[in-house]
C-alpha cells in the first residue's frame, strides 16, 4: 500500500508541477495578480509531494520492501542499512527521482527566500522551475516508475552495485545532482528575463549567490567523484576522461565562466546577454548530462541505463529545452541585452578572455564527448577519441588562464592602468622563477614538475600580493568582504590544484608486478613486502585480503591490506588499500592471482608511489569553499532592491559597448 | 572609418583569428587520436593496416588464456564468429576478464599479434558495449550468423 502512495504523490506532484507553470506565467503576462500569486504555494504543494514520495522510497529500502522491484533489485537483507539508503539513488529510477527531489529543494528554497523580487519576475522564474519539473516527474511516472511492484515477492533482492558500496558514494551522486540541478536556478532566471523583455542588475546580483552555491557544489560532487574513482576503482588514477565525468566536467567550466560573466554584469551592466547565454548553456550541459549518463547512449562505466524509450524521452526534453531556450534567446535578446561600454584594458576584458577560454575548453570536452556519436551518423565507423586529444587541448587552453589570473584582482573595472600590472608580473614572475630554480634541484629534471610549480607559485604569489595590497589600503572590516574573500581563495585553490596535478602526474612511480609471499618490490621510496592472501568476509560479501608491509630505510612503516571482494551475486570488485599523506599517496591494489588454484601464492599487484596527489581534490575543495563563502556574501541579501534598481537600473543605455557583441 | 568601427572590426579579427586557431588544433588533436574499433574478422581482411594503432572488441576465446610463469605478460585469443586474434599483454586484467567475456584491446599490430596496452572488459553480466555489439553485427552482415554463434568457439 504504501509504495503506492509514493506513486499518488508523484502523479499529484505533477499535476502541480504543472499548476505552478503554466499558472504564474500567464498571470504575468496578463498582470494577473492572483493567478502569479499562485507560484508560490503551489512550488510549496510539488515540493511536499516529492519529498513525501522520496520518503517512501527510502521507507521501502529501510523496510526490506522487495515487492517494489527497484528496491529487490537493488538491495538484499545483508546489505548494511546506510548502503540501504544510497542504494535510493544506486540505479536509474532512483537517481531521477533525486533529480526531481533536489529540484524541489531548490524550488523550495527560492520560493521562501525570494520576497523581495517584483511578483512578475518571481512568478516567472518559479514558473520556468515548474516546468523542467513537469518534464522530469512525467519522465519518473511514464518511464521510469521507482515504485513498479514485482510480484510473486522475492525472498530476497538482488544487490547495489558494488562499486558504489563505498562511503565516498554516499554522498558523491545527491552534491553532484545539487550543483547540475541548481543551475535551473540561473537558467530560469534568465528565461524569466527574456520573457520580461528586461534584465535589471538588481535581479543579477540576486541570481549571483544561487550560481555560486550551485558551482560550489558541482565543484566538490566533481572532487567526490574523482576521488572515489581513485580509492574505489582500482586503478588509481584520478581523471580519466570517460563520457560521464565529461558530462559533469562541461557545465562546470561553463559555470566558471558563469559566476565570472554574473559578475560584470551585475556589478557594471556590462556583457548582459552573455551572462544570459552562458546561464542557458550550463543548465543546457547539465541536462544533456543526466541523457549521457542515463541514456547509455554512450559506452562508459557508469551507464546503467539503456533503454531506448527513455533515451528518446530525455533527447525529446533536451530539444524542447535547449531548442526553445535557444529560440527565445535569438527572439528577445536585442531587447534585453543593451551592455556598457568599457576599455580593451579593464577588468571586464579580462574576465571575457577567461570567459572565452573555459567556454572554448567545454565546447572542446564536449565535441570530444560526443564525436563517437558523430563518427556513428557521419559513417565513419566506430571511432572514439582518446584521453591525449583532452589533455593536449586542455592544457593548452587553461595554460593563458592561470598565466592572466594573478592580474584578475588587479584590474579595474571601467580602464586599467598598466603600471600596477607590470609590478605585480615582476613580483610574481620572480617569485616563480626562485621556486622553480629551487625546484629543479629536487625534480631531476622533471620538466612537467617544475613547470608546475613555477604555474602554482606564479597564482599563488599574484594572489598573496593582492592580499597584502588590500590589507594596506583598505579600512578594517572593509579589507575581505565574503565575495573578495570567496574569489581569493577560490584562486589559491587553483595554485594548489596546479601543483598537485602537475607534481603527481610527473613524479609518481607506478608499477605493476607479480610478487610471491615473501618477496619485496622498491617503488618510489618505499619498499613494499607481500605477506600472502588470506580470507576474509563481509556483510554481503567474501574477500582475499592481501598483506603488504611498507618499509622505508629498512623500517617498517605501515601494513596494508587490499582486498578483492565477490559480492553475493557474484560481482568482482576491487577495494585498493591507501596510506594517505599531505605530501604523498601509498597505494596498493590486489590484481588477481597468477594460478587461480593457488590462491595462497604468487599474485599480480599495483604498486604506486603518488607524490602530492591529494592536492588535487585539495585545490578543488578550496575553489568549491571560495564559491560557497562567495555566495554568502551580504550585498547580494540587500533588502532594499527595489531603491538600488531604480538608481543602476538606468545607467545603462548607450549601446556602443562590445557587451552587445558578445 | 569612425573609432568605434575600428574598434569593432579590430575585435571581430582577432574573434576570427582565435576561432580559426582553435579549429586548426582541434582538427589536429582529434586525428592524432581517434581509435577506431575492429573485430578481428575485419582486422584479418586487412581492414586496420591503415592504422598504426587501434581498438580490438570481440569474446577471449573459453581455455586460451595463458600467463607466463614468471612475469605479467598473459596472451588470450580475441574471437569474434569468423575470425580469431591473438593478443599479448603484460600488466594487470580487469576484474571482469575471463572466458567468454567480450572485451575491448587497445594497441598495434606486430607480427600477426596484436599487442595490447589497454585492455576493458564488459561491465557486467548482461552489458555488451554497444559500439561492440555493433561492429560485430557489422562484421557478420550477410553471413547468415545468428548470436548464438557468437559466444562458440570458431574454426
Amino acid at each position: 500500500m504504501i509504495p503506492e502512495l509514493g506513486q499518488f504523490a508523484l502523479a499529484l506532484a505533477l499535476i502541480l508541477a504543472l499548476v505552478q507553470g503554466i499558472l504564474p506565467i500567464i498571470g504575468a503576462w496578463r498582470g494577473n495578480a492572483a493567478l502569479m500569486a499562485v507560484a508560490r504555494p503551489a512550488a510549496a504543494g510539488q515540493g511536499v509531494f516529492v519529498f513525501f514520495a522520496m520518503g517512501v522510497l527510502i521507507y521501502a529500502f529501510l523496510t526490506y520492501d522487495f515487492s517494489v522491484a527497484y528496491v529487490a533489485d537493488n538491495s538484499n537483507l545483508a546489505l548494511p542499512w546506510y548502503y540501504r539508503i544510497t542504494a535510493v539513488w544506486g540505479a536509474h529510477e532512483g537517481s531521477m527521482l533525486l533529480w526531481v527531489f533536489i529540484l524541489n529543494v531548490w524550488s523550495v528554497a527560492l520560493a521562501t527566500f525570494s520576497r523581495q523580487l517584483p511578483p512578475a519576475f518571481l512568478s516567472r522564474v518559479l514558473a520556468v522551475l515548474g516546468l523542467i519539473g513537469v518534464g522530469f516527474l512525467a519522465f519518473i511516472l511514464f518511464t521510469s516508475n521507482p515504485f513498479l511492484r514485482m510480484l510473486p515477492m522475492p525472498a530476497d533482492g538482488g544487490d547495489l552495485n558494488p562499486v558504489l558500496q563505498d562511503p565516498g558514494m554516499t554522498f558523491h551522486p545527491p552534491v553532484l545532482y545539487m550543483g547540475y540541478v541548481g543551475f535551473s536556478v540561473a537558467f530560469a532566471f534568465s528565461i524569466a528575463a527574456l520573457l520580461g523583455g528586461e534584465l535589471e542588475q538588481a535581479w543579477v546580483r540576486w541570481a549571483r549567490p544561487w550560481t555560486n552555491a550551485a558551482w560550489a557544489f558541482l565543484t566538490l560532487g566533481i572532487v567526490a567523484g574523482s576521488w572515489w574513482a581513485y580509492a574505489e576503482l582500482g586503478w588509481g588514477g584520478w581523471w580519466f576522461w570517460d563520457p560521464v565525468e565529461n558530462a559533469s566536467f562541461m557545465p562546470w567550466l561553463v559555470g566558471v565562466a558563469l559566476i565570472h560573466a554574473q559578475a560584470v554584469t551585475e556589478k557594471r551592466g556590462s556583457l548582459p546577454a552573455w551572462t544570459i547565454l552562458l546561464s542557458l548553456f550550463a543548465f543546457s550541459l547539465s541536462l544533456l548530462g543526466t541523457f549521457l549518463v542515463r541514456s547509455g547512449v554512450l559506452t562508459s562505466v557508469h551507464a546503467f541505463a539503456s533503454d531506448p524509450r527513455r533515451g528518446l524521452f530525455i533527447l525529446g526534453f533536451l530539444v524542447i529545452v535547449i531548442g526553445g531556450s535557444l529560440l527565445l534567446y535569438a527572439v528577445r535578446a536585442p531587447k534585453v541585452a543593451k551592455g556598457k561600454a568599457f576599455a580593451p584594458l579593464s577588468r571586464e576584458t579580462g574576465i571575457m578572455i577567461a570567459n572565452l577560454l573555459f567556454t572554448t575548453a567545454a565546447a572542446m570536452v564536449l565535441l570530444g564527448t560526443l564525436f563517437p556519436l558523430i563518427g556513428d551518423a557521419l559513417n565513419l565507423g566506430r571511432v572514439s577519441v582518446g584521453p591525449p586529444y583532452f589533455g593536449f587541448l586542455f592544457v593548452l587552453l587553461m595554460a593563458p588562464a592561470v598565466l592572466l589570473l594573478p592580474f584578475g584582482p588587479y584590474l579595474r573595472w571601467g580602464k586599467a592602468e598598466g603600471r600596477q600590472l607590470t609590478a605585480v608580473a615582476l613580483r610574481a614572475g620572480v617569485a616563480a622563477v626562485i621556486c622553480a630554480i629551487v625546484a629543479a634541484f629536487f625534480a631531476d629534471g622533471h620538466l612537467r614538475a617544475i613547470a608546475g610549480i613555477a604555474g602554482a607559485i606564479w597564482v599563488a604569489a599574484g594572489t598573496l600580493s593582492y592580499v597584502v595590497k588590500r590589507w594596506r589600503e583598505m579600512p578594517r572590516g572593509r579589507r575581505f568582504p565574503a565575495e573578495m574573500a570567496g574569489m581569493l581563495i577560490a584562486h589559491t585553490g587553483v595554485a594548489i590544484f596546479v601543483i598537485g596535478v602537475m607534481l603527481s602526474e610527473s613524479l609518481s612511480v607506478e608499477r605493476d608486478v607479480r610478487m610471491a609471499p615473501g618477496e619485496t618490490a622498491t617503488v618510489g621510496s618505499y619498499a613494499f613486502r607481500f605477506d600472502g592472501v588470506r580470507e576474509t568476509t563481509g556483510p554481503n560479501w567474501r574477500a582475499d585480503e592481501g598483506e603488504v608491509t611498507i618499509l622505508s630505510d629498512g623500517k617498517v612503516m605501515t601494513t596494508m591490506h587490499p582486498q578483492k571482494r565477490t559480492y553475493s551475486r557474484g560481482q568482482i570488485q576491487t577495494e585498493s588499500a591507501i596510506d594517505a599523506g599531505l605530501f604523498r599517496d601509498i597505494y596498493v591494489a590486489l590484481g588477481e592471482p597468477m594460478d587461480a588454484t593457488d590462491v595462497e601464492g604468487a599474485w599480480a599487484l599495483r604498486l604506486y608511489d603518488k607524490p602530492f596527489v591529494r592536492w588535487i581534490w585539495l585545490g578543488g575543495l578550496f575553489m568549491m569553499a571560495g564559491g560557497a563563502l562567495a555566495a554568502c556574501e551580504r550585498r547580494f541579501r540587500a533588502k532594499k532592491v527595489a531603491a538600488v534598481t531604480q538608481a543602476n537600473g538606468t545607467t545603462q543605455a548607450d549601446g556602443t559597448g562590445t557587451g552587445s557583441l558578445a | 572609418m569612425n573609432p568605434t568601427r575600428k574598434r569593432r572590426l579590430a575585435i571581430v579579427i582577432s574573434v576570427i583569428v582565435a576561432a580559426v586557431i582553435a579549429v586548426g588544433l582541434i582538427v589536429f588533436a582529434l586525428q592524432r587520436n581517434m581509435n577506431y574499433l575492429f573485430t578481428p574478422s575485419q582486422v584479418q581482411q586487412g581492414q586496420a593496416t591503415q592504422y598504426p594503432s587501434f581498438r580490438l572488441g570481440g569474446m577471449v576465446k573459453a581455455g586460451s588464456i595463458q600467463r607466463a610463469a614468471d612475469s605479467l605478460k598473459v596472451s588470450f585469443i580475441v574471437v569474434d564468429a569468423d575470425g580469431a586474434m591473438p593478443v599479448e599483454y603484460t600488466g594487470i586484467l580487469p576484474d571482469l576478464f575471463r572466458d567468454n567475456q567480450s572485451v575491448i584491446t587497445t594497441g598495434r599490430m606486430d607480427d600477426g599479434r596484436f599487442i595490447a596496452s589497454e585492455v576493458l572488459a564488459k561491465h557486467d553480466e548482461n552489458y555488451m558495449p554497444k559500439e561492440l555489439k555493433d561492429a560485430m553485427a557489422k562484421a557478420h552482415q550477410n553471413r547468415k550468423i545468428d548470436d548464438t554463434a557468437m559466444k562458440d568457439t570458431p574454426q
